[in-house]
């Protein structure tokens, strides 16, 4: 980021989800809480490739005290630059819109000010003076149009450095498009578990038929120990066609996920840019991680293996080798 | 500069061979098998050019001077048909077109040459539609076939042919060739030809190209960073992305040198845009190369397989070597990967040679799911880094 950039940020609504610029005071505007998130996510890596030490604080302006952020913005001992995040202003505290009024008129030198409004015009005041004042606005929609999903899962791909030919971006869009951290977790799972061009042949393996929510479901309940579900949804699944390969996939993502956290400290941001995740997996996959051991992972990610070679062919009955994995996995999770 | 001089350490096969290619009515199928990187196309080739060599001596044949010699060697001799298409399968076509070439009789020399690279390579009916041509060859035909043993190729071609078995050369004869025929430093050549495990061609990669030999120092360091179910997992990811980083990088610039050739083949002008037909077979280049690249992630994820393998094949040695009470002679003890002498010997005494054998059999049973199903291969790479452990 340019400093002219930090000066003079683009006009109102008109910023860029994935390249938010910098500037004393951001808006994220919107209902849609997967694009904030990634906004967030890269509002923090730009902040911390300008200096690593970068103090990140909290707030709710729901449940606001006043005061809080004058505090939090005052610059501390070694003046370390600051990012101040603030959630839930949809349904923000009068205190806080007092205060944020106050601050914006004079923002704290070094303090990066990131508010997260869902939407609705709770703090109009404070909005029409963000407005006024130029500060970026990135607008938080879910995307309506086929177009607009597509042009996602594009861009997911080339910034993986992958390729996905254009007939599969449709397929995938027409069977996860519903929602848009379901097209995210589908384009992570493409990009993780397939290599060379993405073909609609692929897509349809994992996606035809809507396998995927069925598939996470399965793995949602199985990480989590709940054995009787995992095992419920699964049969129920298989009764209905899904094809097991794409469904021990969804496992073995999910489990790759908690494995890679496990036992390791660091905020969300710093693994998820060790680990090449983003935050909120690394989040959801702290909480699962939680109901793990390490030789309970080792178990689970060797009987996956094992299922993927049966799927594949090594088994008269993949329907079975699949469901030994799930109930393996459910049972060691509750360790 | 005799053809025979970059088969070093293979003695008793480059005797037969040249006595073979002395003699008036030669053999006229031949399977030579060996490990792979032991040199069996660099074989195959000098046992044809021998055969169609200029020289009226006898004693004289396989020159590597005169022109027939010369072009064997450098695949542009019209008497002389190599096909090693490096994709999946050779095709029934491709086969076909091969019998209808057979047939042929030579234009200038006194032999017409047919090597098949990868014999091994070949399906079942495609074998079948060459059987006939080697079972009734016509009379001045000459078949080679390479595969990496008798048993990759059906017996009823087996039994049609003499076969001829290379040995991995040593690794000072592979530094050797490296130094006379690359021009490597000896050191340099040394180093690669012990972690190349005597394969030639991977020696001369190695020697040849730092990202390569950093790409593999990078996969046999794995094992001293594995502590903890994290950083296995991490290591299976960056093992595979390690293996893809190869295959791109070693078939780019094998792409790019087939291209030129071909263009130069074809007589393309240096500028300007290409004919038509001649931007067909140029398609056509591109296509074969494209196959070649899937299958190659899976070679190479072989290739890193084999160089994991043997750090643990070290240690192995050395625990062994511990346990017999020479301890004093450590030094003395040859590893393929010397430079790590100090971590392996470290490593070694950290851990039991049975644990070290069990490590090798996750290492072995992954290669052998990758290579005969058609696996997720991080799934079977995570599985194998946290049998590590
Ligand atoms: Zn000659």
């Amino acid at each position: 980021m340019t400093p002219a950039a930090r000066t003079a940020p683009r006009g109102p609504g008109g910023a860029d989800w994935r390249d938010v610029p910098l500037a004393p005071v951001v808006l994220l505007f919107g209902p849609e809480d997967f694009i904030a998130s990634r906004a967030t996510d890269d509002v923090r890596r730009k902040l911390r490739a300008h200096n690593p030490e970068l103090e990140t604080t909290s707030l709710d302006a729901a449940h606001y005290t006043a005061g809080r952020l004058g505090m939090v913005a005052s610059p501390s001992l070694f003046s370390e630059p600051k990012l101040i995040e603030v959630s839930a202003l949809a349904s923000m505290s009068d205190d806080f819109l007092q205060d944020a009024l106050a601050y914006i008129k004079d923002p704290a030198p070094d303090v990066t000010l990131l508010l997260v409004h869902a939407g609705g015009t709770r703090g109009k005041k404070l909005l029409d003076a963000l407005k006024a004042l130029g500060a970026p606005r990135i607008e938080c929609l879910p995307f309506k149009k086929d177009n607009e999903k597509m042009q996602f899962v594009s861009t997911e791909f080339s910034l993986a450095r992958r390729r996905i030919d254009a007939e599969a971006v449709r397929a995938l869009v027409a069977a996860v498009g519903a929602s848009l951290s379901e097209l995210a977790a589908a384009c992570s799972q493409l990009i993780a578990d397939t290599s060379g061009m993405v073909s609609t042949d692929m897509v349809d393996k994992y996606y035809g038929g809507r396998v995927e929510a069925t598939a996470f479901r399965v793995a949602d309940a199985a990480l989590a120990g709940n054995a009787p579900v995992a095992l419920s949804t699964l049969r129920h699944a298989l009764a209905t066609g899904v094809d097991p390969v794409p469904l021990v996939g969804a496992l073995a993502m999910k489990v790759r996920q908690v494995a890679k956290v496990h036992g390791v400290r660091g905020s969300s941001a710093q693994l998820a840019r060790d680990l090449g995740m983003s935050p909120w997996q690394v989040d959801s996959a702290r909480r699962d991680a939680a109901h793990w051991s390490p030789p309970g992972l080792a178990t689970a990610i060797k009987v996956l293996a094992e299922a993927d070679a049966q799927v594949k062919g090594e088994a008269k009955d993949p329907v079975y080798a699949v469901e030994h994995a799930v109930m393996v996995i459910a049972t060691e999770a509750r360790r | 500069m005799s053809v025979w001089v970059d088969l070093q350490g293979q003695d008793s096969v480059v005797a037969q061979l040249r006595r073979a290619a002395q003699s008036t009515s030669p053999t006229h199928a031949w399977l030579l098998t060996g490990p792979p990187g032991s040199g069996r196309s660099n074989a195959a080739l000098a046992f044809a050019a021998a055969l169609v060599c200029e020289r009226p001596e006898l004693a004289a044949r396989g020159c590597g001077v005169c022109k027939a010699c010369h072009t064997t060697l450098a695949g542009t001799n019209a008497d002389v048909t190599y096909i090693a298409t490096e994709k999946t399968t050779i095709t029934i076509d491709e086969s076909r077109a091969l019998v209808r070439k057979a047939h042929d009789s030579p234009s200038s020399s006194r032999w017409r040459v047919m090597i098949v690279g990868d014999a091994d390579r070949m399906a079942e009916r495609t074998t079948n539609v060459l059987l006939k041509a080697i079972e009734e060859p016509p009379p001045r035909t000459i078949w080679i076939l390479c595969a990496p043993s008798p048993a990759d190729v059906l017996v009823t071609i087996r039994s049609r042919c003499r076969t001829l078995t290379l040995r991995l050369p040593p690794v000072a004869d592979v530094a050797a060739l490296l130094v006379r025929r690359d021009g490597i430093e000896p050191e340099l050549a040394l180093t690669a030809a012990r972690a190349a495990q005597s394969h030639i061609g991977i020696a001369r990669r190695l020697a040849t190209d730092p990202g390569a030999r950093e790409r593999r120092d990078a996969t046999v360091n794995l094992p001293l960073k594995l502590r903890d179910i994290s950083t296995a997992v991490q290591s299976a990811a960056s093992l595979l992305e390690l293996a893809q980083a190869e295959a791109s990088s070693s078939n780019e610039e094998r792409d790019a040198v087939e291209k030129v050739s071909l263009l130069r083949s074809l007589g393309a002008p240096e500028t300007g845009t290409l004919p038509p037909p001649m931007r067909a077979q140029v398609r056509a280049l591109e296509e074969d190369q494209k196959r070649r690249a899937k299958r190659s992630v899976t070679d190479q994820l072989d290739r890193a397989l084999t160089d994991l393998l043997s750090f643990y094949r070290d240690v192995l040695v050395l625990q062994l070597d511990a346990r017999g009470g020479n301890s004093a002679q450590h030094a003395a003890l040859e590893l393929v990967n010397d430079p790590l002498r100090a971590q392996l010997q470290d490593f070694a005494a950290r851990s039991r040679p049975e644990t070290t054998l069990i490590r090798m059999d996750a290492i072995n049973s992954v290669r052998r799911r990758l290579t005969t199903t058609n696996v997720a291969p991080l799934l079977a790479l995570e599985a194998m880094a946290v049998s590590l452990l």
